[in-house]
């Protein structure tokens, strides 16, 4: 994620590297960047080709416009800014519209859970409540020998996500961004990327459940 | 799960049973409580109803768990020859900057 100062040379530092041609330092930076940049560009385009496409794109406008660079805002923003800008325009010419209320939380009740998991609301006692208690699997999940099955199984769940809320998952979760920092790329306000962060999650942890269960 | 023993039941009939947070409601609100934005008083409910209910602690637990082994996967990068043809556009950018 962002360069960290200490075991990488400051922004400023990588910056002047790269201006000076020094290719371990561009290496660097599209190993580090590239799962992300893809990522992101999944969100606008739909080929996997064209979001390759998009983010060589990308890296060959940081080497023209590095020279102008002002660094008034940091590397990683300029650089998904530059992503952003040409995805979408990608998107266009794929007559994919791809507004981004497309990107708003849409699907089904959205509901974590299925209302037969909990006492109706009419309940004498416990209205709300279990009817019965989540079959227990989180102290497993992480275990050695279930984890090869348990990652495959997380894998595919996340790609039948439905787009905005794997985009997020992706963005937060599996690439460690930080909230704010999902919402300036997908243009969100923090509480549809909550939203579709919950949703997502939630069906995940669903995913889960049911693979335990199988298991169990 | 329901709380079991009578004392609970006693507690969950006093002044406070309108405010309690059903499990119901902590499922949906789980992320906010995770993100750190759900509402102070909510978030005292949402602690006072898991310190009663071992089902909402593992479900919060496996959340935990969900994320951190999301973040133990790995996304895909650019292929192989598309990360060669960047290092060759990068050289050929690198020298027609010194020879300018």
């Amino acid at each position: 994620m962002a360069v960290k100062t200490g075991d990488r040379a400051s922004e400023a530092e990588l910056i002047d590297r790269l201006r000076c041609g020094d290719q371990a330092t561009f290496t660097w930076l599209i190993d580090t960047y590239s799962p992300s940049l893809k990522r992101l560009a999944l969100a606008f385009v739909s080929l996997e080709a064209v979001a390759e496409e998009v983010v060589q794109e990308t890296w060959l406008a940081v080497l023209t416009g590095i020279g102008r660079f002002e660094g008034r805002s940091s590397l990683k923003t300029w650089l998904f800014k530059i992503l952003t800008n040409r995805a979408k325009t990608r998107a266009v010419r794929e007559k994919r519209t791809v507004s981004f209320s497309e990107l708003e939380p849409e699907d089904g009740d959205g509901r974590a859970l299925s209302p037969e998991r909990f006492l109706p609301p009419d309940h004498p006692s416990f209205p709300g409540h279990w009817s019965t208690s989540p079959h227990p699997w989180s102290a497993v999940a992480e275990q050695a020998v279930l984890r090869r099955e348990t990652m495959e199984v997380l894998r595919r769940g996340l790609e039948n996500l439905p787009r905005s809320q794997r985009t997020v998952v992706m963005l937060r979760d599996v690439e460690g961004w930080p909230a704010h920092e999902v919402c300036a790329a997908l243009e969100l306000s923090e509480a549809n990327q909550r939203v579709l962060l919950h949703r997502g999650r939630s069906r995940l942890r669903a995913i889960l459940e049911t693979y335990f269960a199988e298991d169990a | 799960m329901a709380p079991s023993s009578d004392t609970d039941w006693q507690k969950h009939m006093g002044d406070d049973t309108v405010n309690e947070m059903a499990c119901q409601e902590l499922v949906e609100v789980i992320t906010d409580y995770l993100e750190g934005t759900l509402p102070k008083s909510d978030r005292a409910r949402f602690d006072a109803h898991l310190a009663t209910c071992p089902g909402c602690r593992e479900y919060l637990e496996q959340m935990r768990a969900l994320i951190r082994l999301s973040g133990s996967l790995t996304a895909k990068s650019i292929e192989p020859a598309t990360r060669d043809s960047l290092l060759r556009a990068f050289r050929r950018w690198r020298d027609s900057q010194t020879s300018v």
